[in-house]
């Protein structure tokens, strides 16, 4: 009986979820809003119940893991459950983090690493610590832009294409190369 | 930046999302893989001499028809491993399905045949340089489908690799039947399908670093 009220409670957060993404990839941004932010709590937890040992990571992962999803939000295919979609994409990112930090702890000697000590603490878990409107300095011009005016200042793709001189379709290529780019630098990849 | 500020950029100006990415990304990487395949057949190793007289041969559309269905369930394959999450339940008995018809065809084939013309058979005449030619012509078919997924979002990325180089190389065997001479079954089903795994497990290896995103 408890299982079935479980199952009943998921089933309605899946489906809640998957029609404002589905609404979201249709232009209705509002939806896709909410669709995020109702996901950002769940990545939440599903990170936190992953990472006890370092609750600092579990804002950045949960960053990546969005930037992923939104810069992946094509691949979606609506036949499919949302829960695996996202799952997947939340498992590969968990993993491909895990990879990263094992590589950077082999550089250095973990014993001698006694900020370690201290670094972890609940308070600052809310707070991501890489600033990924920072890293935005660190693309090129014709991707910066577009982001700025029109994810940042939330101009329009027309106003954003008056004012920069590029052209509309330039734009819109330089926000998605952008934030793919993005994710690349997060993801250590560049 | 909070993440919920990372939520409003996200969704601000996020528009329409791109329609049918797959099914673009792979018409391109198929309409580049092929044609250059079939080029570098033409210009290195050249068509069968006798490509007419093959063509009415039964033994001719059993090579063709295992290369083409192997192609078509491992294209399917890649599909599936290019997005996050598809299901992979069915895979192997689909991929298996080919590969276990030919065996079977093959089995039968040298049963029927006199025990000393058993090992002629097998190894036909071209037998040493097949593979190695099947996993050239795969190549420009390989690379064009790795690109393909690259624009996609693998999570399995070992396995992603290696049905990408399982598709290159069935694409590639089946430009291979028209210089290939051989028309018996338990030819195709060793040296074939060992041409055939050589982009395979080359995708299997470099998966994980070629398909990172």
């Amino acid at each position: 009986m408890q299982r079935t009220i479980t199952q009943m409670r998921l089933n309605k957060t899946e489906s809640l979820l998957r029609e404002r993404l589905v609404s979201g990839l249709e232009g209705d941004e509002k939806a896709y809003l909410i669709f995020l932010k109702d996901l950002s709590t769940h990545l939440r937890a599903f990170f936190r119940k992953r990472l006890t040992q370092l609750p600092d990571e579990v804002e950045d992962l949960v960053q990546e893991t969005l930037l992923a999803i939104h810069n992946q939000r094509h691949t979606y295919d609506a036949g499919q459950p949302l829960t695996s979609w996202i799952h997947a994409i939340a498992k590969y990112k968990f993993v491909d983090f895990l990879r990263r930090r094992a590589g950077r702890e082999a550089l250095n000697d973990p014993l001698d690493d006694t900020s370690e000590l201290f670094a972890a603490s609940d308070s600052e878990a809310a707070d991501a610590r890489r600033d990924v409107l920072k890293m935005l300095d660190l693309l090129p011009e014709r991707q910066r832009l577009p982001i700025q005016h029109v994810k940042i200042e939330g101009l329009s793709i027309v106003e954003a294409a008056d004012i920069t001189g590029m052209s509309e379709s330039a734009i819109k290529v330089g926000i998605h190369r952008g934030l793919k780019a993005l994710a690349a630098i997060i993801g250590g990849l560049k | 930046m909070k993440t919920d500020d990372l939520v409003v950029m996200l969704a601000t100006g996020a528009g329409i999302a791109p329609k049918h990415v797959a099914a673009r990304r792979y018409t391109i990487a198929l309409g580049w893989g092929m044609p250059i395949s079939f080029a570098l057949m033409l210009t290195t190793i050249g068509l069968l001499s006798d490509i007419k007289g093959a063509l009415v041969l039964p033994g001719f559309w059993i090579k063709f028809g295992f290369v083409v269905s192997l192609a078509a369930v491992s294209l399917l394959a890649t599909l599936r491993l290019s997005r996050p999450g598809a299901d992979r339940k069915s895979l192997p008995v689909m991929l298996s399905l080919p590969v276990v018809i030919l065996w079977g065809l093959a089995v039968v084939t040298l049963v029927q045949t006199d025990s000393e013309l058993r090992i002629p058979l097998l190894m036909g005449q071209t037998w040493a340089e097949c593979p190695g030619l099947i996993a050239m012509l795969s190549l420009p078919i390989f690379v064009a489908t790795l690109w393909a997924i690259r624009g996609l979002a693998p999570t399995n990325l070992r396995l992603a690799g290696g049905s990408a180089g399982l598709f290159a190389g069935a694409a590639g065997a089946s430009i291979y039947t028209l210089h290939c001479p051989e028309m018996d079954a338990p030819f195709i089903a060793v040296w074939y399908l060992s041409g055939i795994l050589i982009p395979a497990i080359v995708g299997l290896v470099l998966g994980s670093r070629l398909l990172r995103w």
